[in-house]
């Protein structure tokens, strides 16, 4: 059990700072090889922060670490020890992809480390099967209870033997069953490969008994270092939670364990009854015929793993859900929705952190103190109480995104009760919070109960804090197994604890369970000769493998999500039918309105040509000044045609006559356009032989002809729907590029990107491809309904045209891949591509003006953008009846945007997290 | 009085929370500022610098002044070239207008024989081909005209057509460009903000927190769309005084309050239409192709890019359903022709009446789907 002598990481005066906020102060520690190492301490203390270091997924600010013997803040060595390490992160399954199916998440991370189909079935066989998990290869991980998905984890981390493992709080939030197999395992996997080390942060404290050697940490420093018995030894204490305690320089732990105070009132009236409640998600049942009743001042626990039904029980109960069947009734009635009143009675703590990070501690309360409308001496008096009793006066000015969790649930708590509420749900308030802060929230919540009668409904997976409930229900995969007092769950299993007592009734409910963990394969590890092809070989700089396995991955969810693709594949085609017909620069039906105050032969045959015209169209004639100048100004008439007395007579008598118009000039383009016909309708008119007048007219002295080439009736849509087509393409893909890596980035799966082998290139290029793909298929849809729906033909080079559009699409996913790279929530992404691909399309690529006839930053950005250049080749081959060789220029610049975009994005995504 | 307070404390929570997203600020302000710019300078709505090339086979005294006629900076200085090359140099776009002017045209014209001339113009290019002829033919005709009549004494025209322009006598496109800039910045914003902060709610599972108080699914849906719609219009409001009068010099005929109140009605809906979308919605991927889907129709078919009288009529009559047809031309109205409420009315009530019923059917799905699916 120990490899070398040498230490597998070694840090040293090593520093990490947010902002801020100092999450590491100059630790330096050797981390010895072979061992199971454990980090504990409180939360946010740094624990995270250093295993994100070693494991390489962070920038190293300030001092040096060596892991594996190599200096790791040099890019290049690292990327040599990457594929050793193995890395886990905090949160269930964060890694993971929740759309894939189990087997489908393993190859992911089989097919990053490069390794051969043959190899990747044998290991992926080896580990299910040793998890336990192969009999649900095919399941989403979405589906997978806790304890399932984090040895999926496991499974994908240890796909490739790796020399040192890291795991980020692993078994948090995980039942006791599972949380034992997930150890039991750990132990077997170290028995198999002895030199392998592994490094843990736990926030159980009662799992640090079992590790090999501890490092004790708070407010970024190592406080102690040592072997389990070492520590006990050196505080004189009986666990390791009480000897982290009294290594704690300034902070105490205030009593512990069972509530004080008046024993419960059994004969209380019952505040919340359940009976027979129900609630199914599709074909999933979710809580199943769950029956308890809890009695007024009871601190009554739910007991369970996440996915076991608790939230959603609570959220029947507070309305948000409603339930599939059965009933729940709080004070004795059903809460409804509507029901404003009872939600007055009624406070409640979500899973998720549910306070407005972007608010101030005072803020927050004061917000909650406004909404439930409390009278503002009562108010002030009841939240200078709270912030007194929660210990919340030093943040008071403090954003609440800020806080530590420990602080922040102490403020939701805050929260909850702000209105004196008879009845509060918690759910699962502790979760992630350190063993001191969970204590000083029990001794509010006790408080609460005991001193003011509030009835408390708290769920949990911690059993210290089941022990310390009133009556607990046991739950288990939608079912509640027992419900009693904590004495008499422990009784009723001859246990010695209430954790070995849940273990029990969980055994009991599926026997098994244990079995599935016997499977061992010894010595298939050592004796494969193909095994360590991936390990031992040099390092590629470039692989088609991991590219694909990004390409795999992500088509995958592409996929799955059904509505996006249907949206993704015909969005396109329904945008491209109301852009071809909606969007032209054909000016018609225009109206028009006379105002003839001559009213003779001579004024109704000049107006005869317009009224002929198939551009115009006549609206009731004016009959004043007043009526033309309002029928202009409400839109009424887009022209005015004003003649004016004795026009016929002027003619008649050879006097010039004048006619005047009034164009509405709101709209500058079609006020040019009806000026234009007009001026040429008014020269027909002048060449009319009906214009009998005593002067014969001149007649034209040149012919001049317009030819509209490419398309005779000068008809927009020949020149709008390839255009069209070219706008779609621009969009779509786009936006689906920047969401994909933005996403990853938010749900936190982009630490695959900082901990693998995968390189910048493969990781964009890989998730680019199943875009390009989409696009592509819109291209062919758009394509037929040119053809067929818009019935304009293909004039020029198909080949020309696929060719332009295949570069093309890699342009303009390559473009949604660079502001991605500068936006870190989705809603940014979204509208920043939105603003910056809708305007160049629309405006500045040539659809309506050629590029070089725009002036201004417009020109500029017109210039930059692809489809500046992909319309030419779109329009040409469309209506121009273009080939390869006249499009060669075009299809040139295109290739050259690929380059660019793809090493722009790659110099702004950084490969390690700051 | 319990209702109203409730919106406005929790609408100035959405405020708190918008401006602490910097990345979101800025492009808020780009969209109102350099968008708008850009797009008032672009001169994409007339004829521009547009390229021209002169075949000239007459090489006469008239040829050279039809060719020296097209000025800056509507028309770049014509290049001359050779018949053959009209139909490559035409092909790769190098040229939208090709003028050919025949041999012996001088002559010709001299003689009363009514000689040809041809343009050839780019079809493709479509606002410069259909402007451009007009302007060419113009062009061409005065200078054969003035030439002529230098000769010979041209009779008097009979009739003449006085042209004038309303509400905007030099055509300039900035005037219309720069607000139309404004008017689809405030659709695309106003849809994303609200459907996004719906989304952004759910995701971070406040949204349950927010149903568990005292609070009805209106008040919470009022609140978003007052914050929301408050922080466009000032950004509106700003956008027009700053950018449009100060920055670009551009007259504003109408009353900007009354603009403002439009734009207020307008941004009830599409407030409500995003948080339509934003319960439709289950992820931030599908909301951006719903969001596309929606929101770019209702801005490029609004009538401020193409006049709805171009429009195939069904189209032109399905977009009168969407506030932002109304909304381009009460802003036509307003700013352009200086119409006061008397003209513009119809449309208010238009915009508000469709506005009730989209926040209506929002509120009435937020309720069921939030009820339903808060998981």
């Amino acid at each position: 059990m120990n490899g070398s002598d040498e230490p597998v990481a070694i840090v040293r005066a090593f520093s990490h700072r947010y902002r801020s906020v100092t999450a590491l102060d100059c630790i330096s520690a050797d981390i010895p090889a072979g061992r199971l190492v454990g980090l504990i301490g409180p939360d946010g203390v740094g624990k995270s922060s250093l295993l994100a270091i070693l494991a390489g997924a962070r920038k190293i600010q300030e001092g040096a670490v060596a892991v594996l013997g190599t200096d790791i803040s040099k890019a290049a060595e690292r990327a040599l020890i990457c594929p050793r390490i193995a890395y886990m992160p905090q949160g269930l399954g964060k890694n993971l992809y929740p759309d894939l199916s189990v087997r489908e998440n393993v190859e992911f991370f089989g097919r990053l480390f490069e390794q051969s189909r043959r190899e990747r079935e044998w290991r992926i066989k080896e580990l299910l099967e040793s998890t336990g998990l192969a009999p649900f290869a095919d399941r989403p991980a979405s589906k997978l209870s806790g304890g399932m998905r984090q040895k999926l984890g496991l499974c994908c981390s240890l796909i490739h033997d790796p020399d040192l493992l890291i795991l980020d709080e692993p078994t948090t939030g995980v039942d006791p069953l599972s949380r034992r197999q997930f150890w039991d395992l750990i132990d077997r996997i170290r028995g198999r490969t002895a030199k392998m080390s592994v490094v843990v942060a736990t926030a159980y404290m009662e799992e640090a008994e079992r590790f090999d050697w501890l490092f004790a940490m708070n407010e970024g420093k190592i406080l102690a270092t040592g072997s389990p018995s070492d520590l006990k030894q050196q505080t004189g204490t009986q666990s390791i939670e009480d000897a982290f305690v009294t290594l704690l320089p300034h902070r105490q732990l205030t009593g512990n364990e069972k509530p004080i105070g008046p024993p419960l009132d059994g004969h209380a009236e019952p505040v919340i009854l359940a009976k027979d409640l129900t609630c199914r998600f599709g074909d999933f049942t979710a809580v199943d015929r769950v029956n308890f009743t809890i009695r007024r001042g009871e601190i009554f626990g739910f007991v369970g793993s996440n996915g076991s039904g608790k939230t959603t029980t609570m959220k029947m109960l507070t309305g948000l859900l409603p339930p599939s069947e059965g009933e729940a009734l709080i004070f004795g009635e059903v809460l409804r929705a509507g029901d404003l009143e009872a939600r007055r009675r009624v406070g409640y703590m979500s899973q998720s952190f549910s306070l407005y990070g972007e608010l101030t501690v005072r803020q927050n309360l004061v917000l909650h103190a406004r909404l439930f409308h409390l009278p503002p001496t009562f108010a002030e008096a009841r939240i200078a109480e709270l912030i007194e009793k929660c210990g919340l006066a030093d943040y008071l000015d403090d954003l609440a995104s800020s806080l530590p969790l420990g602080i922040r649930q102490r403020l939701s708590l805050a929260v909850a009760v702000v209105h004196t509420p008879d009845l509060l749900i918690l759910d699962e308030p502790t979760s992630g919070v350190d063993p001191l802060a969970r204590d000083q929230f029990w001794q509010l919540l006790i408080d609460l109960s005991r001193n003011q009668g509030m009835t408390i409904f708290v769920s949990t997976h911690f059993m210290n804090e089941a022990a310390r409930c009133d009556r607990l229900s046991l739950m288990h995969e939608g079912r509640v197994l027992a419900t009693d007092t904590p004495a008499g769950l422990v009784k009723a299993r001859n246990a010695n604890s209430l954790e070995d007592a849940f273990i029990g009734f969980l055994e009991q409910e599926k026997p098994s369970a244990p079995s599935v963990l016997t499977l061992e394969q010894p010595e298939a590890i050592a004796s494969e000769p193909d095994k360590t092809t991936s390990r031992d070989s040099r390092r590629s700089f470039f692989s088609f493998r991991r590219l694909f396995a990004y390409t795999i991955r992500e088509g995958l969810e592409l996929v799955r999500d059904r509505i996006r693709l249907m949206f993704a594949l015909f969005g396109t085609a329904l945008l491209m039918i109301v852009f071809g017909f909606g969007i032209s620069a054909d000016v018609n039906n225009l109206s028009f309105a006379v105002l003839d105050r001559d009213q003779t032969p001579e004024s109704r045959a000049y107006l005869s040509e317009l009224r002929g015209s198939p551009y115009f169209l006549e609206k009731p004639p004016l009959t004043d000044y007043a009526e033309l100048d309002r029928r202009l100004k409400n839109g009424d008439i887009s022209v005015s045609i004003e003649i004016p007395p004795n026009f016929g007579l002027d003619i008649k008598r050879g006097r010039p006559a004048y006619v005047s118009a009034w164009i509405d000039g709101a709209m500058p383009f079609r006020a040019s356009t009806i000026r234009g016909y007009l001026q040429g309708m008014h020269q027909l008119y002048l060449s009319d032989p009906v214009l009998d007048t005593t002067k014969a007219a001149a007649p034209l002295p040149a012919n001049i002809e317009v030819r509209f080439k490419y398309n005779q009736d000068f008809d927009s849509i020949y020149a709008m729907v390839p255009s069209t087509l070219a706008m779609m393409l621009a969009l779509f893909p786009a936006i689906l590029m920047a969401l994909a890596v933005v996403r990853e980035k938010e749900l936190g799966s982009i630490t695959n990107l900082y901990v693998t082998p995968v390189t910048r290139l493969e990781f964009l290029v890989g998730k680019q491809l199943p875009y390009v793909a989409v696009a592509l298929i819109n291209f062919i849809i758009m394509f037929a309904m040119a053809v067929f729906i818009f019935n304009v033909p293909l004039k020029g080079s198909f080949v020309a045209l696929l060719a332009g559009t295949i570069i093309y699409v890699f342009t303009t996913t390559g473009y949604g891949m660079l502001i991605s790279t500068f936006c870190t929530t989705q809603i940014a992404a979204l509208f920043g591509t939105a603003i910056l691909t809708i305007l160049p399309a629309q405006q500045f690529s040539g659809m309506m003006t050629p590029v070089s006839s725009l002036s201004g930053s417009a020109q500029l950005i017109g210039l930059c953008f692809p489809m500046s250049y992909y319309r030419p080749i779109s329009v040409g081959t469309f209506t121009k009846g273009l080939g390869l060789t006249d499009l060669g220029s075009s299809i040139l610049m295109l290739l050259v945007f690929v380059p660019v975009l793809t090493s722009l994005s790659m110099m702004l995504l950084p490969k390690q997290e700051r | 009085m319990r209702s109203l307070s409730n919106i406005f404390w929790l609408g100035t929570k959405e405020l708190r929370s918008f401006f602490s997203d910097w990345v979101l600020l800025g492009f808020v302000i780009y969209s109102f500022s350099l968008a708008v710019i850009s797009q008032a300078q672009s001169n994409a709505q007339e004829v521009f610098h547009a390229s021209i090339g002169v075949v000239d086979e007459d090489h006469s005294e008239l040829s050279r002044r039809i060719t020296h006629a097209f000025l800056m900076p509507y028309f770049k200085e014509p290049v001359a070239i050779a018949q053959a090359d009209i139909e490559h140099l035409m092909d790769t776009g190098k040229y939208t207008f090709v003028i050919d002017i025949p041999p012996n045209f001088q002559r010709d014209v001299l003689a009363g024989r009514q000689p040809g001339l041809q343009i050839n113009v780019d079809a493709t290019a479509m606002i410069q081909a259909g402007l451009g002829s007009g302007y060419a033919q113009q062009i061409i005709n005065t200078e054969i005209a003035q030439f002529v009549s230098q000769v010979e004494r041209v009779p008097e025209s009979p009739v003449n057509l006085a042209v004038r322009i309303a509400f905007n006598p030099n055509v300039t496109t900035a005037w219309f460009s720069s607000v139309m800039g404004i008017i689809s910045s405030v659709t695309m914003l106003a849809i994303i903000l609200a459907g996004a902060a719906l989304v952004r709610e759910r995701e971070h599972g406040t949204m349950d927190h927010l149903l568990v108080m005292p609070l009805s699914p209106f008040e919470i849906a009022m609140s978003k769309i007052w914050a929301n719609g408050f922080v466009i219009a000032v950004a509106v409001g700003l956008s027009l005084y700053l950018v449009v009068r100060l920055l670009l010099k551009i007259p504003i005929a109408g009353s900007i309050p009354l603009f403002t109140l439009g734009t207020i009605l307008y941004l009830f809906f599409a407030t409500a239409i995003g948080l339509f979308l934003g319960t439709v919605a289950r992820s931030m991927p599908q909301l951006g192709l719903l969001y596309m889907l929606v929101a770019v129709p209702m801005n490029v078919l609004s009538g401020g890019a193409t006049p709805l009288e171009s429009m195939p009529p069904w189209l032109a009559t399905v977009m009168q359903a969407s506030p932002s047809t109304h909304f381009v031309s009460f802003a036509q109205a307003i700013l352009y022709r200086g119409a006061g409420l008397d003209v513009v009315w119809p449309q208010f009530l238009a915009v508000a009446g469709i506005a009730s019923l989209f926040l209506f059917l929002s509120i009435l799905r937020f309720r069921s789907t939030l009820s339903s699916a808060s998981n």
